[in-house]
Order: structure tokens, then sequence, then C-alpha cells
């Protein structure tokens, strides 16, 4: 897990908690549809999935994958829109 | 001079399996811009079971498997959740179902069509799949072939890259866009071609070929969505419904309830998602499974539920557990013996 050194500050928090993969990522990209280049989008989830799911996401899709943290059952994951 | 022509571009359908895989594979050696769509159902099996369970130690975290693919492919991926429109797929289909509650070839048409509507709305040329003639029994079959593209509107415009040598040759082969003699000819459901085909694109990272991709090809899965048609009266459901009936053990001692009976501690966290609308049940003093009652449980049903409660739980060789119950606006404890397991039958387990 890439844990960011300094959290980024989101312009936006999704909370997907409770979805099932792919739903995390089916949000996150119709959240991030609205948000400009650069805007920075923070998915916080359950399923832990979304560790391997968001970098891939962010490379199929050209966004910057920033990081994951986990917080016990539940996972913050943090990408600029490319 | 004139400008160089851009490459053709074809759109596939992505299941993240190794047929989808080498299908693109396939085109892109032949110099095609391919780009995929991937659908959810709400019926997608890799992913949630790997989710709702306890880890294997040592096991990687569950991934998406046709998101990774494009990943690995270097391909865009649009994924659609059809959930919504798919209900009347599962529930109506017009071609029936095969073995258990699966409509593969109702799913198969509703998908075709699906994609080229995006297809059409992203300006691509034609569509294309992984599908090896008679790999499965419904979709898959020679006279069903024809039948889906006929079906969704697309005849001539689906090309099969790992079997298109065995079939008709399809517009994008006759206009020149595909060198048909560079495709596959691949029939039957044997994976030795798909492998060393594999081998040859240097594909390795792949999901087992052997792993089903839809929950409704499942009997224990399907017999579940049948119990929960029945007891409701009514052929229909909620991505609610359809998440639940993933995870856990389900009992039905009465047509009036069902307990839903968490397997580990995973699985009781995800449970506890689903409180709302349902009892919710779980020992106090001794370690024991979150359990969801659905329906209309009486006192007497109520009270079998919390002795369920405590059967599954670390107490069961206990005279006595305290199990505590909320729901319905109320919270109560009820001291309870633990069934013994020879009063539960097996007709309980749906």
């Amino acid at each position: 897990m890439s844990t960011p050194t300094v959290e980024p500050t989101p312009d936006l928090t999704l909370d997907v908690r409770r979805l099932l993969c792919p739903l995390p990522i089916l949000r996150a990209e119709a959240a991030i549809g609205h948000m400009s280049p650069g805007a920075i989008l923070a998915v916080w989830a359950t399923d832990p999935g979304l560790v391997r799911d968001l970098p891939a996401w962010c490379v199929v899709n050209g966004h910057h994958f920033l990081g994951i943290k986990s917080l016990g059952r539940e996972l913050i994951g943090w990408v600029a829109k490319g | 001079m004139t400008a160089p022509t851009p490459p053709r571009a074809a759109l596939g359908l992505l299941s993240g399996g190794l047929d989808s895989m080498l299908a693109v594979r396939l085109l892109q050696e032949q110099g095609l811009r391919v780009e995929c769509v991937h659908f959810y159902t709400g019926f997608c099996i890799q992913a949630h079971t790997g989710a709702t369970r306890n880890p294997e130690p040592g096991a990687p975290p569950p991934r998406h498997d046709a998101l990774h693919a494009a990943q690995l492919l270097g391909i865009k991926l649009h994924m659609l959740d059809i959930s919504a429109e798919y209900v009347r797929i599962v529930t109506a289909p017009k071609h029936g179902y095969g073995s258990h509650l699966n409509p593969c070839l109702d799913c198969k048409i509703f998908m075709v069509t699906q994609a080229w509507a995006l297809k059409e709305q992203l300006g691509f040329d034609f569509l294309f799949t992984g599908e090896v003639l008679g790999q499965r029994p419904m979709s898959q079959r020679r006279e069903n072939l024809p039948h889906i593209e006929r079906e969704a509107g697309v005849e001539g415009w689906l090309l099969r890259p790992l079997c298109a040598t065995r079939l008709k040759p399809t517009e994008p082969e006759k206009r020149g866009w595909v060198d048909r003699t560079r495709l596959m000819g691949f029939s039957g459901r044997g994976r030795k071609p798909q492998m060393a085909l594999a081998r040859q694109f240097g594909l390795r990272d792949y999901p087992s070929p052997a792993g089903g991709c839809c929950f409704l090809t499942d009997g224990n899965y399907s017999r579940k969505l049948q119990d929960l048609w029945q007891f409701r009266g009514e052929r229909t459901y909620t991505m609610e419904d359809i998440v639940l009936l993933k995870a856990g053990r389900h009992l039905r001692p009465t047509p009036r309830f069902k307990l839903i009976v968490g397997r580990d501690e995973t699985e009781n966290f995800f449970l506890s998602g689903f409180r709302e609308g349902r009892w919710a049940l779980q020992a106090v003093s001794v370690p024991g499974p979150l359990v969801l009652v659905e329906g209309h449980p009486d006192e007497a049903d109520l009270t079998l539920a919390c002795r369920l409660t405590a059967r599954f739980g670390q107490g069961r060789d206990t005279p006595q557990v305290a199990v505590a119950i909320q729901g319905n606006g109320r919270q109560e404890t009820r001291l309870v013996a633990p069934l013994p397991p020879d009063e539960i039958p097996p007709a309980w387990y749906v």
C-alpha cells in the first residue's frame, strides 16, 4: 500500500463505504467527471479491492494516483484528475 | 501529400478473462485502435466474494479483473453500470434460463445492444467479443451466435477474433479493415489453444479459466434468489437484495422470516451495514456471528432466531446465551438455550 507522506487535501470526498467492487470505482468515475483537471478526489471505502483497483483505474483513465491509507477496516485513496 | 489514414477503431466487450484479453491482442496486433467496455450487472463473482470474507493469510487484496486486464493491455476501459436495466433480463428472460437462473442468451443480446449504442456514441467502426464457438452451452452455440447479432441489430458488425475463421466473414473483414487470415478458429471447451496464444503474446497474469464470472450460473446463489422471489411473492429484486444473497449462511425456518448468519469477522462487519429495515441479533457474552433477520417474525420466531444465533456462536455448548436484539425501534436482550444441531432441519438451509 502506497501511503502518501503528506495527505492530499481533497476537493471532493466520496463516501463509498459498504459498496463492493466495482461500485467504488464506478462512483469515482461518475464523480471525477464533474471535476476540473488537477482537482483531487478522495475515495473513502471499505472494499479492500480499492488498494489494487484505484491505481489501475488511474492508469487506464489517465488520472494521477496520489496514494492510499488504511484506517482499520476503512481505506482512503486520493486521485488527481488527469 | 495526404495525411495518413487513422487506424480503424474497434470496441470490445471485456470481461477480464483470458478470451477477451486475447481478442484485444489479436486486433492490436493488426494495428487497430482498441477500447473496451465492461458491464456491471450486480452479479459479478470474483471481487465481491473476496471482499466480504476474511482474506486467506498472505493473499493479495481482491481486484477487478477487467480493470487490470485493461491496464495490462494498455487500453481505455469504459465501465458501465447496467444493473437497473438488467433486472428485467434476470426476472423475465425472453429466451429462458440456463441450468440455473442464468439468462445467458438474453444477457449477451442485451450487452451487445448496449455496446453498440456506446460504439455509435464514441464513433467506433465495429464491435468485437472474445467468444469462442461452442465454449458455453447457451450463448456460444453455433446456432445462437448469428441470433445474438440479429436480435441486437448488429448483423455483420460483431467480430469474434478467436473463432472468426469458423464463421461467416464480417463487414470489417470484407472491407479489409481486419485480416481474416490472422484471426483464429478456436472452438469447444478446451483451453489449450488459448493458453498457447497467451504465451505467444506474453500474457501471464490472467484469471483462472475455470472460474465463472456470474453468480447466476451458481446453483447455490440461484436457489437463494428463487427463495427470495417465492417468499416475497414477486419476481423482482433490489441491489441490496442481490448483494445480501452473496453473503452469509441463509436459513429460512418458516415462511415468515429468513436469517442471514455471518461466517467470519469480515462478513459480520459487512452485514452490519445492512441492519436498517431488518432485525440484528448477536450474542452478548460470547463471540458469535452477526445475524440479520428479514421478513415479519413474531415473538416466537424471534426467540427461535436468538437460539439459532447462539447455536452459531462460541456459546453453542453452554446452557444459555444472552443474545441482543435490535430492530423495529426496539432493543432488548434475551437469554436463550442454543438450538441443538439435530433441531435444525437441513431444509432450513436455503
